[in-house]
């Protein structure tokens, strides 16, 4: 982890009220997709945590929903402005862990997304495309103005489905009722979906948010309970186990 | 242990950042707050710890504790709130595993803050903790907002300030420093109260009772409603809570609330603290104590402070 300055390269309207913001700095110690960055807002006084939808050798590229002033003042952010982020932060997405897993089994391997959550899955598909894993996609959004990247995920996977709750693309409906059960599935969204996807699949890694203080482990804001004890959704997470979550 | 050099000859005068507290000697007054700074292993992977004076740990019971529901952190001007709410792995685990763990990278004594629910708790945990060679004082926190039938319940009135006081004392081996609230109308009197019944020393201020609440869902922020404000906004009511209790009492006070400069750490001696502790600062800028001690003494040579003894208290001090 480092706290460096990062300069906003990019900032555009991707979405209703959603926004893809590029941040050129440092990106050489981000380990695994899945990890989150923690930025300064200027004017607030707690840092903000995202996660970090993919990144090159030069900048950082995030996506982000206005929720409050923060991100508010986020969506008018100019080019060239500088910000200090602690960056990497977090486990991310452990790709070995599904790469055994498939050569014990066959079981079927599966991206879910919902809503904001869908942006590290991108970095993660990527990911494991190098490793000749091609997953299958299933991303849900509540209604067809919100949707964002389904161009992007096509141009590298083979088998995408969007899902929004009105219908108004694509099949309505949620990530759930495309699920055929018992996949292992890397999943990332909202807490209702999380869940449901949860209990639908077999196996799988599950992203987390949660309002933290530091975002580095030091203030136990974040805690939650898990099989294994509690854990900072920060430090140990935000990505945990299936078989670590509970409800 | 090899000690560093606490004075540093800067320009024309030697600046001494050297502090005393109950024996204890800091080579600089700089002390992580407890509950920000965990037991100091996130801290070790970041800077050199070992340029701290000390290091207050996490707050501590008997038992395992995990705290209050999320959420648990919420925003305002220049400042947090928290309610956490003690989350700790028990004294048990703190002995046996978090101060030999944090003893490999930090080689100089700590403060183990202590909490409980009864006063025999309290007793237990601190008798338990003092025992470690590694512990140099106990803190004992009588003033955690976040916790129902423990914590603050024993910091606000003078009498039940006192019996834990002398609780405490009778089986700690360590000086013992009580963590008084804020949110009290008197601090004063329940500092004298601690003194009376025995008290080596008086940490303070811990957060200040506190909510926020969220126009669209209409109900506070926090699951736990309130919680304990931190932070800069905090920073002159922590001042003057120093300045009154150390004018009023004849041990040691260690100033905490808001601290996030050099300039600061200097105010709070002036207003009579020994040492400070820097809480909410090291969350926004894990590096923080690095640079105020590396900040300290080039501030004391610019205002021509050679030793901060000879500035303790002068803001009520007659010269």
């Amino acid at each position: 982890m480092k706290q460096q300055y990062y300069e906003v390269i990019e900032n555009r309207l991707i979405a209703k009220n959603t926004y893809e913001m590029k941040l050129m700095g440092n990106t050489g110690e981000i380990k695994r997709p899945g990890q989150f960055i923690n930025l300064e807002v200027k004017g607030f006084f707690l840092k903000r945590p995202f996660s970090i939808c993919y990144r090159t050798r030069e900048y950082i590229c995030i996506v982000y929903k206005i929720a409050g002033g923060g991100t508010e003042a986020m969506s008018s952010m100019a080019v060239g402005e500088k910000l200090s982020v602690l960056c990497p932060l977090g486990n991310g997405y452990d790709m070995e862990d599904c790469c055994s897993l498939l050569l014990r089994k066959s079981s079927s391997l599966l991206i879910a997304g919902g809503g904001t959550g869908t942006a590290p899955l991108y970095g993660l598909t990527k990911e494991l495309l190098k490793r000749g894993i091609k997953p299958k996609v299933i991303l849900g959004f509540g209604s067809k103005d919100e949707v964002f990247y389904e161009e992007n995920f096509r141009d590298i996977a083979s088998d995408v489905t969007v899902v929004t709750e009105d219908g108004s693309p694509g099949e309505k409906g949620l990530v759930t009722d495309i699920m055929s059960g018992g996949e292992y599935v890397f999943a990332c969204g909202p807490t209702s979906m999380l869940k449901a996807v949860w209990e639908k699949s077999a196996g799988g890694q599950f992203g987390f948010e949660s309002r933290m203080g530091c975002g580095f482990g030091a203030c136990m804001g974040c805690s939650c309970k898990t099989t294994g004890g509690s854990k900072r959704i920060c430090r140990e997470g935000p990505i945990l186990k299936r078989e670590e979550i509970l409800w | 242990m090899q000690r560093r050099p606490h004075t540093e000859k800067r320009g024309n005068i030697m600046v001494n950042t050297e502090v005393n507290i109950s024996g204890l000697m800091l080579e600089n007054p700089i002390i992580p707050a407890s509950g920000t700074f965990g037991y100091g292993r996130e801290f070790a992977e970041l800077y050199d710890i070992n340029i701290l004076g000390s290091i207050a740990l996490k707050g501590t019971t008997m038992k395992r504790r995990y705290g209050n529901e999320g959420p648990r952190i919420a925003e305002c001007e220049r400042g947090m709130l928290n309610s956490v709410g003690l989350q700790n792995p028990g004294v048990d685990a703190v002995t046996d595993e978090e101060i030999p763990a944090l003893s490999e990278v930090f080689t100089k004594k700590v403060i183990a803050n202590v909490c409980g629910f009864s006063i025999e708790e309290y007793a237990l945990c601190a008798e338990k903790i003092s025992r470690s060679d590694k512990v140099g004082i106990i803190e004992v926190n009588i003033s955690c907002p976040n916790v129902s039938g423990g914590g603050m319940a024993f910091g606000t009135s003078p009498e039940a300030a006192g019996e834990v006081t002398k609780a405490v004392k009778a089986v700690s081996k360590k000086p013992v420093y009580m963590k008084l609230s804020p949110n009290v109308a008197d601090i004063a009197a329940i500092a004298k109260a601690c003194e009376k019944a025995g008290a080596d020393g008086l940490s303070l201020i811990n957060t200040l009772a506190g909510m926020r609440v969220d126009i669209k869902t209409r109900k506070p922020v926090l699951a736990n409603k309130s919680g304990g404000l931190s932070g800069p906004a905090i920073f002159p009511i922590a001042l003057k809570m120093v300045h009154d209790t150390a004018k009023a009492v004849n041990i040691p006070v260690m100033g905490i609330g808001g601290i996030s400069r050099a300039s600061e750490v200097l105010e709070m001696i002036m207003a009579g603290a020994h040492a400070v502790q820097i809480g909410t600062a090291n969350l926004i800028d894990p590096w923080i104590c690095r640079k105020i001690i590396e900040e300290l003494p080039v501030l004391m040579e610019r205002s021509g402070i050679n030793d901060l003894d000879e500035i303790r208290g002068a803001a009520w001090k007659k010269q």
